[in-house]
């Protein structure tokens, strides 16, 4: 996050300084479970008032990493530091930062007053003080008046706003959060989302958030941290992490893709040409940087990346529509395209109007109409 | 739908079988509770003749007012001392990993399959070994000793039902270990404290066998004082005891269920 500095202008040193101290900072963090590896060699930097998703699968690692920052497990290997300062040997109650369970984890014999305020009497903060500030926390969270109850009388929703705002309450240097939205339906999820955005950009708070939901993370994320088997496979901005997965786990982890039988045609410095049937597409050349030209590769194709045209058009695979799914916005196509080496390629079409004009049994042509096409070394289909 | 007459037969046998249960299980007690207003100086059932005067002695005759006040002391340092120990040794067995932790769990739970009147005997001959005089520490150590595995057994189930998530979120909020004891554990455990102890003082007011051996004449409880009257008298007197004694228990459990709910007393049992 560096800032475009004018010296007449520049506000802080630390603003000009070509670094900003993370807010988190993992240097080679490992931890092990007797003989299970759930973190390997964890390097990672969190800026202040980034939005952090760890991403992955369960079992990936993901709440170790969570718990490691939070202080409830210790490293095994690495170092930890929060606001630059070294925090690995820390025990939680000295780190200051806020988190919030799944089950939202509220004290279930204190008021919402009551759990709001835990924080703050800990530290030893005035009373009056500690009143005011319970109340900006509720009137935060939209849960004004809701003070007197006890957290077993209120919604899901509702219990998840008190354990925000007891974790923002303290003011905390990170806020942690462990798949907060998975307990609630989906309406409440997504409003709830959109929220928890707001309410994170308005302090600024930097934020861990995880999910093993991709659709949560690409939605809410400044940037994504994939994981799987105890390793983060990629760090990047959603859109880089969607368009540019670094490997076969992340592109198939993240959003739909079609896996495409290809060919290494040519490579080209940074790029590669990659050919499947009659179709060519340009390709990160770094991923498949080990194989030489003319060995085969998975090609992996977002469904919004194919368009069907006329059968027999120039650089389009021969295919025949199986099955229409009408989505609403957009159509989904089930195509039989035996040129691809995958039984069933799926197209995404925007809009109605693949509705008529590929009908089921429609001979057609496949071409892919993106530049966002990556290709890996053959493997097992993640 | 109509039912056959095999689903009816046995549908009807089972009622019976029940019936012939709850008879089973009452029965004891309905004879106890009519022999004590028998007029005559005998137990017999059932009585020819009707009178409260059984009660009268029970109330009146010294050795057991002595008695139940002797048991109320034994019971209520007996249970206190066991759910603070047996609590803090469960907390331990619970949390922490160490050598030798099912050892110490299997010593704990031990007097559950030792014989009262082995534990009794044991605490007798060591005190006369020791010199150790036969007063009310002795009485309430051979309690402590046996009703600790139930005191114990009840906190571990409180503690395995307990979130550890509310304790990481106290610290977290910036509480240290001490501090998240007193205001998060503490007092989420206190149905299971509190259920425990109720369950250690009835064992402990009603246990007879080892406290025979370790107590005194100045120290005998209500059944110790009950089972020497008996072998003086044979008069309805403690079948009105027992009377006295199943109301006032059952008023006891009533009020406590009313404030904690039978299912939260009744823990020990779930397990």
């Amino acid at each position: 996050m560096l800032m475009r500095t004018d010296p007449m202008t520049a506000p802080t040193p630390s603003a000009t300084s070509d670094k900003i101290r993370p807010a988190v900072q993992l240097d080679g963090v490992t931890k092990r479970f007797g003989d299970s590896m759930a973190l390997h060699e964890a390097w990672l930097k969190i800026q202040p008032s980034e939005f952090m998703t760890l991403l992955g699968p369960s079992g990936c690692g993901k709440t170790t990493l969570l718990n490691l920052v939070a202080g409830f497990l210790e490293a095994d290997n690495g170092e930890i530091f929060i606001d630059g300062d070294l925090v690995t040997e820390t025990p939680a109650h000295m780190r200051e930062i806020g988190i919030v369970f799944q089950n939202y984890a509220l004290f279930p014999h204190m008021s919402v007053a009551k759990n709001v305020a835990y924080g703050l009497k800990t530290r030893g903060v005035e009373k009056r003080e500690i009143a005011r500030r319970v109340d900006e926390a509720l009137a935060l969270v939209k849960l004004t008046g809701f003070a007197d109850r006890k957290p077993k009388q209120l919604s899901g929703g509702q219990q998840q706003r008190v354990a925000l705002a007891r974790a923002l309450v303290i003011k905390p240097k990170v806020l942690l959060l462990d798949e907060p939205f998975s307990a609630l339906d989906k309406n409440l999820r997504g409003s709830m989302q959109v929220e928890l955005k707001q309410i994170q950009r308005e302090l600024g708070v930097t934020t861990i958030f995880v999910t093993h939901d991709q659709g949560e993370a690409l939605s809410m994320s400044d940037r994504i941290a994939v994981m799987s088997a105890g390793r983060i496979r990629q760090i990047a901005a959603p859109d880089d992490i969607y368009r540019r997965p670094a490997d076969r786990f992340v592109a198939s982890f993240v959003g739909d893709a079609n896996i495409l039988n290809g060919r290494l045609v040519e490579k080209r410095g940074d790029v590669a040409v990659v050919s499947v049937g009659d179709i060519s597409a340009e390709v990160p050349a770094a991923p498949i940087a080990a194989l030489s030209i003319g060995d085969a590769l998975d090609v992996f194709v977002r469904p919004e990346h194919l368009a069907v045209t006329a059968r027999g058009a120039s650089g389009s695979l021969p295919g025949t529509v199986t099955t229409q799914v009408f989505q609403g916005g957009h159509v989904d196509l089930y195509i039989e395209a035996p040129g691809s080496g995958h039984e069933r390629v799926l197209v995404r079409s925007p809009g109605i109007a693949a509705l008529a004009a590929s009908p089921v049994g429609a001979e057609i042509g496949l071409t892919i109409g993106s530049d966002d096409i990556v290709a890996f070394p053959p493997g097992e289909t993640a | 739908m109509k039912r056959s007459p095999v689903t009816l037969a046995l549908r009807w046998s089972g009622r019976v079988l029940v019936a012939a249960i709850l008879l089973f299980v009452l029965l004891p007690g309905v004879v106890v509770a009519i022999s004590a207003f028998n007029d005559r100086a005998i137990l017999q059932f059932p009585p020819q003749s009707w009178s409260l005067r059984w009660f009268y002695r029970a109330f009146s005759y010294a050795d057991f007012a002595k008695g139940f006040w002797n048991g109320l002391t034994v019971t209520v340092w007996a249970s206190s001392i066991a759910v603070v120990v047996g609590s803090a040794f469960a907390f331990a067995i619970h949390r922490y990993k160490f050598a030798l932790r099912d050892f110490l769990e299997g010593i704990l739970l031990s007097p559950l399959v030792i014989p009262h009147y082995t534990v009794g005997l044991g605490i007798l001959i060591l005190a006369s070994q020791t010199g150790i005089e036969r007063g009310f520490p002795l009485v309430i150590f051979a309690h402590v000793v046996m009703v600790l595995p139930f005191v114990m057994r009840s906190t571990y189930i409180s503690l395995e039902n307990l979130d550890t998530r509310l304790e990481l979120a106290a610290s977290s909020l910036g509480a240290t270990p001490l501090r998240i004891l007193f205001t998060v554990t503490i007092p989420l455990l206190i149905p299971g404290l509190l259920s425990g102890w109720l369950f250690a003082a009835i064992l402990s007011f009603n246990e007879f066998t080892a406290t025979l051996f370790v107590s005194s004449q100045a120290t005998q409880t209500l059944p110790v004082a009950m089972y020497n009257y008996v072998r003086e008298f044979a008069d309805p007197t403690l079948a009105a005891l027992s009377v006295i004694y199943i109301v006032v228990t059952a008023t006891l459990l009533t009020i406590a269920n009313s404030f904690l709910g039978l299912g939260k007393i009744l823990n020990v049992d779930a397990h």
